[in-house]
């Protein structure tokens, strides 16, 4: 069989229904087998959106997403999806092509040392030197993707070894002496952290992507639920607990909610699930919950005690490890009552400092309304993807997520172009559910090219751009602390994206007057087919509240 | 009591009482890696990324030639040692860690030196090589190469002795180690 082809045979006992690429020289005898594998392909129209679309693809799915690209420039343009999965612990494959082997070292036509190049931000990768290796290789690859903390994988295969006919046998499974992540948590930590549990007086569940990846939502749920425990999601962590709820405190962090950021401040007992103490959550790390010990539940050991000392490390799945936790605290019948004067503390926080922003008297639309009305328009029910911005931050704060897996954004590498690549692979996951784009005027021009791909697969995603002619995000910081010396943020009304949608062939809509903007929205989720939304919006308007540059979460602005 | 790095487990008082657990002492990591290509790079490359420091390391083949050896020595005082081997178990090509306790291995180095020796003091620097047990293994009119074999501080004092006579220029191999007993390391 050619080399190729059992590429394609591997790909289909890995149950991939749909791979993202873009073909080339150094992959021609891959991209030949795609004509009669029966594996959808999409042809995205650059190879960075072909990488965050696997991401979006794997994010909204849980399976393992895979991109193509040719050697060289190809294989250059996925540094950095593979960057942002690999901060993301996201789970994907990626598969290169590479000059001939003879070529390899002497600057050949589209060379590129992407193994050398690519090492720090995958978690594995692996070049192909014998052309009988490949099957095993792949499905190498797939496995250490989808297991242990999830992360990239590149391999890396010379033209001329796919070209060779090789004798393929099925590969029933992987022998990997050196990788064997641990899953189960240790009884005896998980039953001193149950104890800890019933003991804390006010504790908090601080709960992280992790726990998406591990699909552990439910089981958080119900450890949260087992008694009134607070919970508080990371960026990532949003939907790992049902938003919004009685015990919901919002997410914590930077831009997260002054109660969970208080919560944490007071918290005398911390349950970290999945989460990895990320500096944008803890701020001033010094001053990061000074009354508060930690259990720290993570299937990455190098994740605990790296910022904050845990004094209970469980390393495993915090899909078996939750679970576990919950019935040894019921074990315990702890003393709901003793949370009251903790719950009361949190109500008055609540109370007192609701998310709120300043309405306009006048049609203009604020940002934050926006958001507003995009989650009255779908019920909360869609897929949100988001680019990096000041529109992330409120599309975090204002959209509440009732499940995992359904915000989708580029947390760990902030890696603006994300969102609507990232979009496509989540619709491409998620047929007829509705999936839609949160972006700015800024973020969306950096992969505006795959509004093509959309318009020629049909894949019906919403886009919205909240336009506010600014790199906003970046503006609030010249404002806030640059003395208002704004330097190259400025980016007028360039280009019309109506216009554009509609050269690209998707249907372009401007939005401009907020008294008719929920209807507005439904009409366009409405409407068939790719949907492109210029929103125009405040053109000044800050991300609140927020946690300072080195300062602690207790002393939150705005 | 444990140490970071070590097979022990940490006690959560030693946890509570540390940001980052750094021990003070020189360490001596053994780490069997798969011989495949790029696994060094991938060794040096996380020290690189993660800030860490390599004091010596040394590379080569183990009796399995699918396996190869990285001894390394790095200084606890300047890195959380812990955080160095999770993340090193981290890769894929990495097999086994061991964090060589100083009482419970052997640890060698191998140096050569280059050293000044004309008529006057060649004899004196002959003597020298003689205490320590090295070996000349190049004579010129004006220089000696002396080989030394032995653990950091013997090479470390055989350096101190023969500087004053002026040293040309040295090499060193970077410590190796194995456990004693017989266990394997």
């Amino acid at each position: 069989m050619r080399a190729v082809d059992a590429v394609m045979e591997c790909l289909k006992a890995e149950g991939v229904d749909v791979v993202f690429g873009y073909p080339g020289g150094a992959n021609l005898p891959t991209y030949d087998a795609f004509v009669d594998a029966g594996i959808q392909h999409i042809l995205v129209r650059h190879e960075a959106g072909g990488g965050h679309a696997a991401e979006g693809y794997a994010k909204a799915s849980g399976r393992v997403g895979v991109v193509f690209a040719t050697s060289g420039p190809g294989a250059t343009n996925i540094i950095t999806p593979l960057a942002d999965a690999m901060m993301d612990s996201t789970p994907m494959v990626a598969i290169t092509g590479q000059v001939r082997t003879e070529l390899i070292g002497t600057d050949g036509f589209q060379e590129a040392d992407i193994f050398g190049m690519t090492m720090p931000v995958v978690k594995h990768s692996m070049v192909i030197r014998d052309p009988a290796d490949i099957p095993r290789t792949i499905h190498e690859a797939f496995h250490i993707a989808r297991t242990g903390r999830p992360g990239p994988v590149l391999v890396d295969m010379p033209v001329d070894l796919t070209r060779a006919d090789i004798d393929y046998q099925p590969v029933a499974d992987v022998h990997l002496p050196g990788y064997q992540p641990t899953t189960r948590g240790n009884r005896k930590q998980v039953r001193l952290a149950a104890k800890a549990l019933a003991n804390a007086r006010r504790p908090v569940l601080y709960v992280g992507g992790g726990a998406v990846l591990a699909d552990a939502g439910a089981e958080v749920t119900e450890l949260a639920t087992s008694d009134n425990l607070p919970v508080t999601c990371t960026l990532m962590g949003l939907g790992a607990f049902p938003a919004p709820h009685p015990q919901w405190l919002g997410m914590l962090g930077m831009h997260g909610t002054r109660t969970a950021n208080y919560a944490i401040d007071e918290a005398d007992l911390i349950v970290a699930i999945g989460a990895r103490f990320d500096d944008r959550v803890t701020a001033k790390l010094s001053e990061f919950a000074p009354h508060a010990k930690f259990v720290h539940i993570d299937i990455d050991p190098a994740e605990i005690s790296k910022n904050v000392p845990a004094h209970i490390p469980i390393v495993g799945d915090c899909k078996t490890i939750v679970p576990a936790l919950a019935a040894e605290y019921r074990s315990l019948s702890p003393d709901s009552s003793r949370l009251n004067a903790w719950w009361e503390r949190i109500r008055g926080w609540q109370e007192q400092y609701p998310l709120r922003y300043q309405d306009t008297e006048d049609t203009e639309i604020k940002p934050q309304r926006a958001i507003e009305a995009l989650y009255e328009a779908t019920g909360g029910n869609a897929i949100i993807s988001s680019d990096v911005g000041q529109h992330q931050m409120w599309a975090a704060q204002f959209y509440h997520y009732p499940a995992p897996r359904r915000w989708i954004n580029s947390g760990g590498l902030g890696t603006m172009g994300f969102g609507l690549p990232a979009a496509i692979g989540a619709q491409m996951a998620n047929p007829g559910v509705l999936t839609c784009v949160v972006s700015g005027d800024g973020s969306i021009q950096m992969n505006a090219q795959e509004f093509a791909t959309c318009a020629q697969y049909e894949i019906p995603i919403k886009v919205f751009i909240l336009n506010n002619g600014y790199l906003g995000m970046v503006r609030q910081w010249q404002e806030l602390f640059w003395d208002r010396r704004y330097s190259h943020v400025d980016m007028g009304q360039f280009p019309d994206f109506v216009k554009l949608a509609e050269a690209y062939g998707c249907t372009g809509m401007r939005f401009t007057d907020k008294t008719s903007l929920v209807d507005d929205i439904k009409r366009a989720i409405d409407t068939p087919g790719p949907v492109v939304v210029d929103v125009r919006v405040t053109r000044e308007e800050n991300t609140y509240p927020m946690i300072g540059p080195g300062a602690a979460a207790r002393d939150m602005v705005g | 009591m444990g140490e970071p790095g070590t097979k022990d487990r940490l006690s959560l008082e030693e946890l509570e009482a540390s940001r980052g657990i750094y021990t003070g002492r020189k360490h001596v990591l053994s780490i069997l890696v798969e011989n495949k290509p790029g696994v060094l790079t991938r060794v040096s490359g996380l020290f690189a990324r993660r800030g860490f420091n390599i004091d010596t390391l040394a590379v080569g083949p183990t009796d399995d030639p699918t396996l190869s050896r990285i001894t390394m020595t790095l200084d606890g005082a300047q890195h959380p040692i812990d955080q160095v081997t999770k993340q090193l178990h981290k890769l894929v090509n990495v097999i086994k860690i061991r964090d060589l306790e100083p009482s419970e291995m052997v640890a060698r180095e191998l140096a050569m030196f280059k050293i000044h020796a004309d008529g006057v003091n060649r004899a004196e620097v002959m003597q020298i090589v003689e205490i320590f047990r090295a070996k000349v293994v190049d004579v010129t009119k004006r220089s000696v190469i002396a080989e030394v074999t032995g653990g950091r501080d013997k090479i470390e004092a055989f350096e101190r002795m023969v500087r004053p006579f002026g040293m040309v220029e040295m090499a060193r191999t970077g410590e190796i180690a194995i456990a004693r007993g017989r266990a394997e390391t």
